[in-house]
């Protein structure tokens, strides 16, 4: 048992944590929250080396601890704010990696000693942790960009899936029943392949809910590993992400529009979310910056709908100064903000506020969607599948349901866009072969500097 | 009152905590949040500080340093992160946005 100081102290622990949440949920003290959260942590780790007596192997626990703050602290310093959800959803897979892991050991260690609730959580903690690990690299790989965004479905893709998924949990039963070492090892390989064949099927729409849910799983089995080693704190900190990581998965299905189950399940119902992209030939109007800057420069009312492919191009900087530029000619300017533009919820706010964006410009979609109407301009960034009417029309559309930004209403849209490529959801957008609809091909930065000088020298 | 009940009820108040904490979270602060949420889910860090220095054989060893050094990126790491993502909310107006690049 472990003195009673260092239980008080991981109550202060726990309470940081707590704290932390609430913080973190309101923008003021967002900051603070996170500070209280890290003090919390330094401290709960700082308690265990003095609190656990006759820890072994001291150095070279130092030692990795060491090469684990470098390793985080650089990658989190050194990563693009454009390519911050995949660094999170790494962060989040090495920890269900650390949790699957040390329940692995401590069932090395005791086996059945620790009585049949403990066995339980370890096996919970083994299938839920290496599930979070494999799942996270794969999320990792898909917004880096370095597999395919699209759903994977492997031939037979269905089969293979419930078959491990059944054979994971047959392995699960024999191990409570049988604990024996190739069992565990045998269920740690299952549920990794899990992971990954949990992952697969996953559209690039839908990778946000899932790092949000895995999120939740890797606090779950952190909350069973505490449960195995009879560690409160753990058992409170892991519970309290799992139980507000829930909440948060089913805030952001609701604010996407997308049923968390058919996330969930994807993988079993092998319904691949490929669109087919056969409208390619047809004609759109495209024009020129100078065109576009005519055009803004007397409208009356702007607003601007940034994508994610503007924070792509970097090119944030440049689209403030088109809109300092055209507010200071009298045109009322806003941006329209959809609750997933970006990667994530609020990635855009994070990516504009970068960019020096002043808050009162960027408006929620609720509250700037019946403005569309009386726009004359809607300029849509490097966006595609947030204002797709298809959202609300069709049926078939994989994102219908997904609440949309009104841009149609507008009297006019001028898209910025790279290519006629489709969105990352892989959808075709049916109003950029609209009548109102022009186009300014190229990239989003160097078209929206060749708009600020157009207008500049009107 | 058996240890197994102590765990039980302490899991199923958390859960409600948990819930309660972030129910009011605005849309723009999702990113932070889950971030924040999952930077300390990192302090998996001490239970593996634990086991590795009860660790009896090599096998034991290796992989608790595995999971030393994978939970301890998860811990700084994800504070760091949030931080940095935070950091763009606040200071805006002292912000000068050249020095970044």
């Amino acid at each position: 048992m472990t003195p009673a100081w260092s239980q008080l102290a991981n109550l202060g622990a726990a309470l940081a944590f707590i704290l932390a949440l609430k913080a973190l949920s309101s923008p003021k003290t967002a900051r603070l929250g996170n500070r209280i959260g890290a003090v919390g942590a330094i401290a709960a780790v700082a308690i265990v080396f003095f609190s656990e007596s006759n820890l072994k192997h001291l150095t070279l626990i130092l030692i990795a601890v060491a090469i684990g703050t470098i390793v985080g602290y650089v990658a989190a310093k050194r990563v693009q704010m454009t390519q911050m959800p995949q660094m999170v959803a790494l962060f989040n897979g090495v920890g269900g990696g650390a949790a699957m892991a040390v329940s692995s050991i401590e069932f090395l260690k005791s086996g059945t000693t620790d009585g049949f609730v403990a066995l339980f959580a370890t096996v919970f903690t083994v299938v839920i942790g290496s599930i979070s690990f494999t799942g996270s690299i794969v999320t990792f790989l898909k917004l880096q960009e370095l597999m395919t965004s699209r759903p994977v479905v492997l031939p037979f893709g269905r089969f293979i899936t419930i078959g491990t998924a059944i054979a994971t949990l047959v392995m699960s039963v024999y191990l409570l029943i049988s604990p024996e070492n190739w069992a565990l090892w045998t269920l740690v390989g299952l549920s990794l392949v899990m992971g990954i064949l949990f992952v697969l099927p996953v559209g690039g729409a839908d990778v946000p809910i899932v790092i949000s849910l895995l999120n939740a799983f890797t606090g779950l089995s952190v909350a069973a590993s505490g449960y195995v080693l009879d560690n409160v704190l753990l058992l409170v900190a892991g519970t309290l992400v799992g139980a507000s990581g829930t909440l948060l998965t089913q805030l952001m299905a609701k604010a996407m529009g997308r049923p968390l189950t058919a996330t969930l399940f994807g993988a079993f119902t092998a319904r691949a979310t490929t669109a087919a992209t056969s409208a390619v030939d047809r004609p759109v109007k495209s024009a020129g910056p100078t065109d576009i800057a005519i055009m803004l420069a007397y409208a009356s009312k702007v607003i601007i709908v940034p994508g994610y492919g503007l924070a792509v191009a970097q090119a944030q900087q440049s689209l403030r100064e088109l809109v300092d530029l055209l507010i200071s000619k009298g045109v009322e300017v806003e941006y329209a903000i959809h609750p997933v533009a970006g990667r994530m919820p609020g990635h855009m706010n994070v990516l504009l506020a970068e960019a020096d964006v002043p808050y009162e410009q960027l408006k929620e979609m609720d509250e700037i969607n019946s403005e569309f109407a009386s726009a004359t301009v809607a300029v849509v960034v490097g966006a595609n599948d947030v204002v797709n009417p298809a959202a609300r029309t069709d049926k078939t559309s994989p994102i219908f349901g997904m609440p949309i930004l009104n841009a149609d209403q507008a009297e006019q849209v001028v898209f910025m866009k790279r290519s006629m490529r489709p969105g990352f959801a892989g959808v075709e957008n049916e109003l950029l072969f609209n009548d109102k609809t022009t186009l300014l091909f190229g990239d989003a930065k160097d078209s929206l500097s060749k708009v600020v000088s157009a207008v500049k020298s009107m | 009152m058996s240890i197994e009940i102590a765990f039980l009820t302490i899991f199923i108040l958390s859960i409600f905590v948990g819930f309660e904490v972030v129910s009011k979270v605005s849309t723009i602060l999702h990113t932070p949040l889950m971030s924040g949420a999952n930077a300390i889910h990192g302090v998996i860090l001490v239970g593996a500080i634990i086991v590795t220095g009860h660790a009896d054989n090599n096998l034991e060893l290796v992989l608790g340093l595995f999971a030393i050094v994978l939970a301890t990126i998860n811990m700084v790491g994800g504070f760091v992160v949030t931080d940095r993502m935070l950091e763009l909310f606040k200071s805006k107006k002292s912000n000068k946005v050249g020095e970044k690049k």
